[in-house]
């Protein structure tokens, strides 16, 4: 039997049982940063591709909302810090080592690239939109002219972006449950996943939804086997991380993680959508509502569960 | 310069002295704290063995706190003494995922606080608080790099162990054991 005591001034309510420092705001804006991620990758692909007039909702409706997704998620990042007057000070450093602070820098990129890019199309959405000043007139024509080549630096700040939503969480090798590699490229994913969800559910064209849904379907395998990848790897590791897998079988996180990420957030909406392709008739909004759900939870299950991971000493 | 620590987990009898002593050097508020005592029974009655360990900030080598922090508050001082500067820090709670210690906390005025080693007494020449209050003297404060130090002659002459080496931070606090 080994049993661990605090005698001291430790076991105090402000510090243990755990440091829980991040709460519900860090899973919002990793979530919508995955979101924005996922719209913005498809949208510069299909404008590189030259399909903008088949995907619509791809290239031109969809990112509308990322400008919106992108300022909240900053903002939550904002809420979420505890020494809030002194947030300036993210953008007056520059420090690459630290994924928080060069997250903070692809954001502060990516937000304006995304409100240039809905910006040059709003004028399909409102006709009689008047940019009032001439130079917004003319910005505006060689934004339109150059899509092409804005799609591309949007398109990798996009995985860029989604990658990040992982490794801010991956780089803390003091949380075994996220101290691992493949939690890039599965955030990436899954932001692709709940992008591709998006559209769908703004998308009015059938041939489009069928190929973003063909798209999605993709996504949630991979993310599958990402998932059951990582678990693996858990396994095979070191005591710490087999504890952290062991909170997803048997411990305290495996109902919610199996019922709402796994089932109702992947399998679920996967079986849909294949029936769909075998033709049957599904509304294709409800696997499209349960990939969002499913990619939001998911964050929630992560973010969470990895602030009880610790080493052991 | 290297400054480092040794705790005799022989000798401490797990008053919690350095607790409160740290607490009230410190002016850190209530409910929280910079260092404390950890018990860790091993075995069953009769044959169990206890280990008292004070622990606080192991003032790593290879930091991963100060890696991670975005706008550099948490920096290395001379001597390897692990600070966080409370003006340039925005309290975004990196730093604390980061510490496999659980060192770090959010003081209530926004900023992120820890063990300082008490530099303000070291500058001056002092023992930091905890080990100048100790009562078992079980505490060795001092210079790695200074061949004639207390902690240097008690590292070479003790068998010692540091907290989770395999996270390959490169604890500066060592448990004599």
């Amino acid at each position: 039997m080994k049993e661990e005591l605090f005698v001291s001034g430790r076991n105090i309510p402000n510090i243990d049982p755990y440091l829980n420092i991040w709460h519900w705001q860090i899973p919002i804006y990793l979530f919508l940063g995955g979101l924005a991620a996922g719209i913005l990758f498809l949208a510069g692909v299909y404008t590189i591709l030259g399909k903008e007039k088949q995907m619509q909702a791809t290239v031109k409706w969809a990112p509308f909302i990322v400008p919106f997704a992108l300022i909240i998620g900053l903002f939550m990042l904002f809420l979420d810090l505890k020494h809030k007057l002194y947030f300036w000070q993210l953008y007056t450093t520059i420090r690459l080592e630290s994924p928080m602070g060069w997250g903070a820098w692809v954001l502060m990129i990516m937000t304006p690239i995304s409100i240039i890019w809905s910006a040059s199309y709003i004028r399909e959405v409102f006709p009689n939109w008047d940019w009032k000043f001439k130079f917004l007139k003319t910005f505006e024509l060689w934004v339109i002219k150059n899509r092409y080549y804005i799609a591309w630096p949007m398109a990798i700040y996009a995985v860029i972006l989604g990658i990040y939503t992982g490794i801010l969480l991956s780089a803390f090798n003091a949380r075994p449950l996220w101290n691992t590699t493949i939690l890039g490229p599965l955030f990436l994913v899954s932001g692709m996943s709940t992008g591709a969800a998006c559209i769908i559910l703004m998308s009015k064209n059938h041939e489009e939804r069928k190929l973003i849904g063909r798209l999605d379907l993709l996504f949630i395998s991979v993310e599958l086997f990402f998932i059951v990848h990582m678990i693996m790897g858990f396994l095979a590791g070191s005591e710490v991380q087999i504890q952290a897998a062991n909170l997803f079988l048997g411990g305290q996180f495996t109902a919610p993680f199996f019922v709402f990420v796994i089932a109702l957030g992947l399998l679920l909406p996967a079986l849909l959508e294949t029936l769909e392709l075998i033709g049957y008739k599904v509304p294709i909004v409800i696997p499209a509502i349960l990939v969002l759900l499913g990619g939001l939870i998911f964050r929630f299950i992560m973010v969470e569960a990895g602030q009880i991971t610790r080493y052991l000493y | 310069m290297r400054y480092a620590m040794a705790i005799d987990t022989r000798k401490c009898v797990g008053c919690s002295d350095c607790v409160v002593a740290c607490q009230t050097e410190n002016n850190v508020p209530i409910g929280f704290c910079r260092d404390w005592v950890t018990e860790t029974v091993d075995g069953t009655y009769p044959n169990v063995s206890i280990e008292l360990r004070s622990e606080r900030c192991n003032h790593c080598d290879n930091s991963p706190c100060v890696r991670c922090c975005p706008t550099g508050a948490s920096h290395i001082e001379d001597g390897g003494i692990v600070l966080v500067t409370p003006h340039k820090c925005i309290g975004c709670g990196a730093c604390i995922q980061a510490c496999p210690y659980e060192a770090r906390y959010s003081h209530p005025d926004g900023y992120v606080d820890k063990c300082t080693f008490c530099i303000h007494r070291v500058r001056k020449g002092e023992d930091p608080a905890c080990v100048a209050v100790c009562p078992t003297k079980c505490m060795y404060f001092g210079d790695l790099e200074d061949p004639n130090s207390e902690i240097v002659n008690v590292l070479k002459n003790r068998k010692f162990k540091a907290l989770a080496p395999e996270a390959g931070t490169k604890p500066q606090i060592f448990y004599l054991t």
